[in-house]
């Protein structure tokens, strides 16, 4: 087996007899989500080992379901971030768009599906503008972006209060087309006593969509392109201002599609909310392997960066600890992985 | 191998009669004459400053000539855009190369055109025609999926001028594609600009260095201050004098004067240089073999 390995393993063009050398572990190494798996596996370890109840298939469910619903937003936060961008206005954007669903259909009435759909376009017209200022302007992302993060945080918050006289939005539950909202975004089933969202196979469906545009579409290469050198993007022809604004559009579809799986969850949104996730979007993209500079990364890389996020949340609940060592974590995986990643990267590029 | 006799029969690819560019009130380029055919290297010697770039920018069609013509196979042309350029086979390779360093070669070698099979890339084809088209260039690349980043500064030249070939390109223009370069890398460098002239293409090499010009061109074009200060066929001129004009003889022969006058130590240099101009075979009035299409400006270029 180790002999035959070598040679048919090779796809199309032929293997080089110069390319021998490079073994398996070092090929995995070089993958840009290799520190991130690496790091999973012992925080797994880890918690399994000082947190007994974090063993059962119960607990881990529970995982899953609190990282996809970091891992669906921080998906298209990784494209963006390869695509050399940031949003910080992503954790606020959430809640505005469910905000937007629920007292749009509250307030007049309508079908849920109708506010599911105003919430839609809102989103991705705020995907749209953050893109189009960022594109047209030149000025970092970082800083438009954190200009619509306090501006939809006002918003948030001011119109609800205005509209309800409440901090958080109207129960629609009683709304025609809930049912059937909720039955789309925010069901569950539960086989052999483990409970299952749908939210875990939207994220895990999504991140093999953004995958495969990444690896095997033009896209995806017009998306490297844009984050790792747009000028000569351009230079041949790519169209990097459009892959830009689609890419924080991306991240506005979304936002959209969280904020519903939230909405249709609890019925209500609090007005408050999702302040300070656009950090962990980013944190998990960059556990992830994604360059802050851009023009390198993965979906799965962001992926399992969210996972460790959820391992870690719920782990210190399991452990019974203090909930307040989690930012202390966050931080601490957050320097962990990036220095582990530089060093990884250093090695790889060195053993080519 | 091209002569001199039957370039004259054949239609020149780019040909700029009496071009010139004014920025404003700077004039950037004054009657500037070029010409490149099929299977012809011509190259563009000049100082910094002396209006390589606003030349390569008036051919690859980023900016556009102030007066005088510029003709494609013997169509006069007004090119708005760099791709408009491209569609005419006029194909530039700038310094900065256009690669994205941390993607894989064969992604670098199709951005902008990747082959298409419904609404995936063929990769496996893709890989191949990379592979395949390097090869044919004579580089020989261990894996055409590691970064192009960590190809060496020749090795990345050369994959920028075999896709500007495969992408159908009839003129390639190599901005100063040796500056960066070591020797030997140069000299690699170099090879694949006579291996694209074999294949027919035109090559309009930019460069500051005669030594790489020489071996390769097969007409010379030097520029000083936005001027002609030359123009020759191979036949007409030989390496040194070619070296002489680009250190600036004529302002050698100045400074030299200058230093004699001011006596001493200086004077001894001052005579050096003197004798060193002479060697080199140029004086004010340069171009021994000054042929139909060369032009020599008159007044040399030392300071007025």
């Amino acid at each position: 087996m180790a002999q035959t390995a070598e040679a048919p393993v090779a796809p199309p063009p032929r293997a080089d007899e110069r390319l021998g050398r490079k073994s398996p572990l070092a090929r995995f190494l070089a993958r840009p989500e290799a520190g991130a798996i690496a790091g999973a596996i012992v925080i797994y370890i880890f918690f399994f080992i000082v947190a007994p109840p974090f063993r059962s298939a119960a607990s881990f469910s529970t995982v899953l379901y609190v990282t996809s619903t970091y891992g669906l937003m921080a998906t298209p936060v990784a494209l963006l971030m390869i695509g050399g961008e940031f949003d910080l206005s992503a954790g606020v954007a959430v809640t505005s768009s469910a905000l937007c669903a629920s007292l749009f259909a509250f307030e007049f009435t309508t079908n849920a599906w109708v506010g599911v759909a105003v919430a839609l376009v809102l989103s991705l017209l705020i995907g749209f503008i953050n893109g189009w200022i960022v594109v047209k302007t030149g000025i970092p992302s970082f800083l438009v972006t954190l200009g619509t993060f306090f501006m939809l945080q006002g918003i948030n918050i001011a119109l609800t209060q205005t509209i309800t006289n409440q901090v958080s939005s109207p129960d629609i539950s009683t709304l025609q087309g809930f049912s059937s909202a909720q039955k789309v975004f925010s069901a569950s089933w539960t086989i052999g006593g483990v409970n299952i969202r749908t939210s875990v196979l939207y994220w895990i469906v999504f991140v093999i969509i953004a995958t495969w545009v990444l690896l095997r579409t033009h896209l995806g290469n017009w998306i490297f392109s844009a984050g790792g050198n747009p000028v000569s993007a351009r230079a041949v022809g790519v169209p990097v201002a459009r892959v830009k604004i689609g890419l924080f559009m991306a991240v506005g579809f979304m936002a959209w599609f969280t904020g519903m799986h939230t909405l249709f969850l609890f019925n209500t949104i609090q007005s408050a909310q999702g302040i300070g996730n656009e950090f962990v979007y980013i944190i998990a993209a960059v556990v992830g392997g994604c360059l802050l500079t851009g023009g390198y990364g993965s979906a799965v890389g962001a992926a399992i960066g969210a996972l460790i996020f959820g391992m870690v949340n719920q782990g210190i609940v399991y452990a019974g600890w203090n909930p307040n060592w989690f930012q202390f974590f966050v931080g601490a995986l957050l320097l962990g992985a990036i220095l582990l990643n530089t060093y990884i990267r250093r090695r790889a590029e060195a053993s080519i | 191998m091209t002569t001199t006799a039957d370039t004259q029969t054949k239609v020149a690819l780019v040909k700029l009669t009496d071009v010139s560019k004014h920025y404003g009130a700077v004039i950037a380029l004054s009657d500037i004459n070029l010409e490149v055919s099929g299977g012809e290297v011509t190259c563009v010697l000049g100082d910094n400053g002396a209006g390589k770039s606003t030349l390569i920018k008036i051919i690859a069609g980023l900016h556009q000539p102030t007066s005088g013509t510029y003709e494609v196979e013997g169509t006069p042309v007004s090119f708005d855009s760099p791709r408009e350029a491209l569609e005419h086979g006029i194909a530039t390779v700038y310094q900065d190369l256009a690669v994205v360093p941390l993607m894989p070669v064969w992604r670098n070698f199709f951005l902008g055109n990747e082959i298409r099979k419904g609404p995936r890339m063929d990769i496996p084809a893709m890989k191949k025609m990379c592979k395949d088209e390097l090869l044919a260039m004579g580089i020989d690349l261990r894996d055409v999926d590691q970064p192009i980043g960590t190809l060496s500064g020749g090795e990345r030249q050369c994959v920028a001028i075999s896709r500007a070939v495969h992408f159908g390109a009839k003129v390639l223009i190599l901005d100063e594609p040796t500056a960066a370069l070591g020797v030997k890398q140069s000299g690699v460098v170099l090879k694949y600009i006579i291996q694209a002239r074999e294949r027919g293409l035109g090559v309009i090499f930019i460069t500051h260095n005669p030594h790489h010009a020489y071996p390769v061109g097969d007409r010379f074009l030097l520029l000083n201050r936005g001027r002609s200060i030359g123009y020759y066929e191979k036949s007409q001129i030989t390496r040194d004098e070619l070296t002489g004009l680009m250190a600036g003889g004529a302002e050698l022969e100045q400074l030299s004067h200058e230093l004699e006058g001011a006596g001493g130590a200086a004077a001894d240099i001052g005579r050096e240089l003197e004798a060193d101009v002479s060697d080199l075979g140029i004086s004010r009035e340069p171009a021994p073999g000054d042929g139909t299409s060369a032009r020599t400006s008159q007044e040399g270029s030392s300071r007025p």
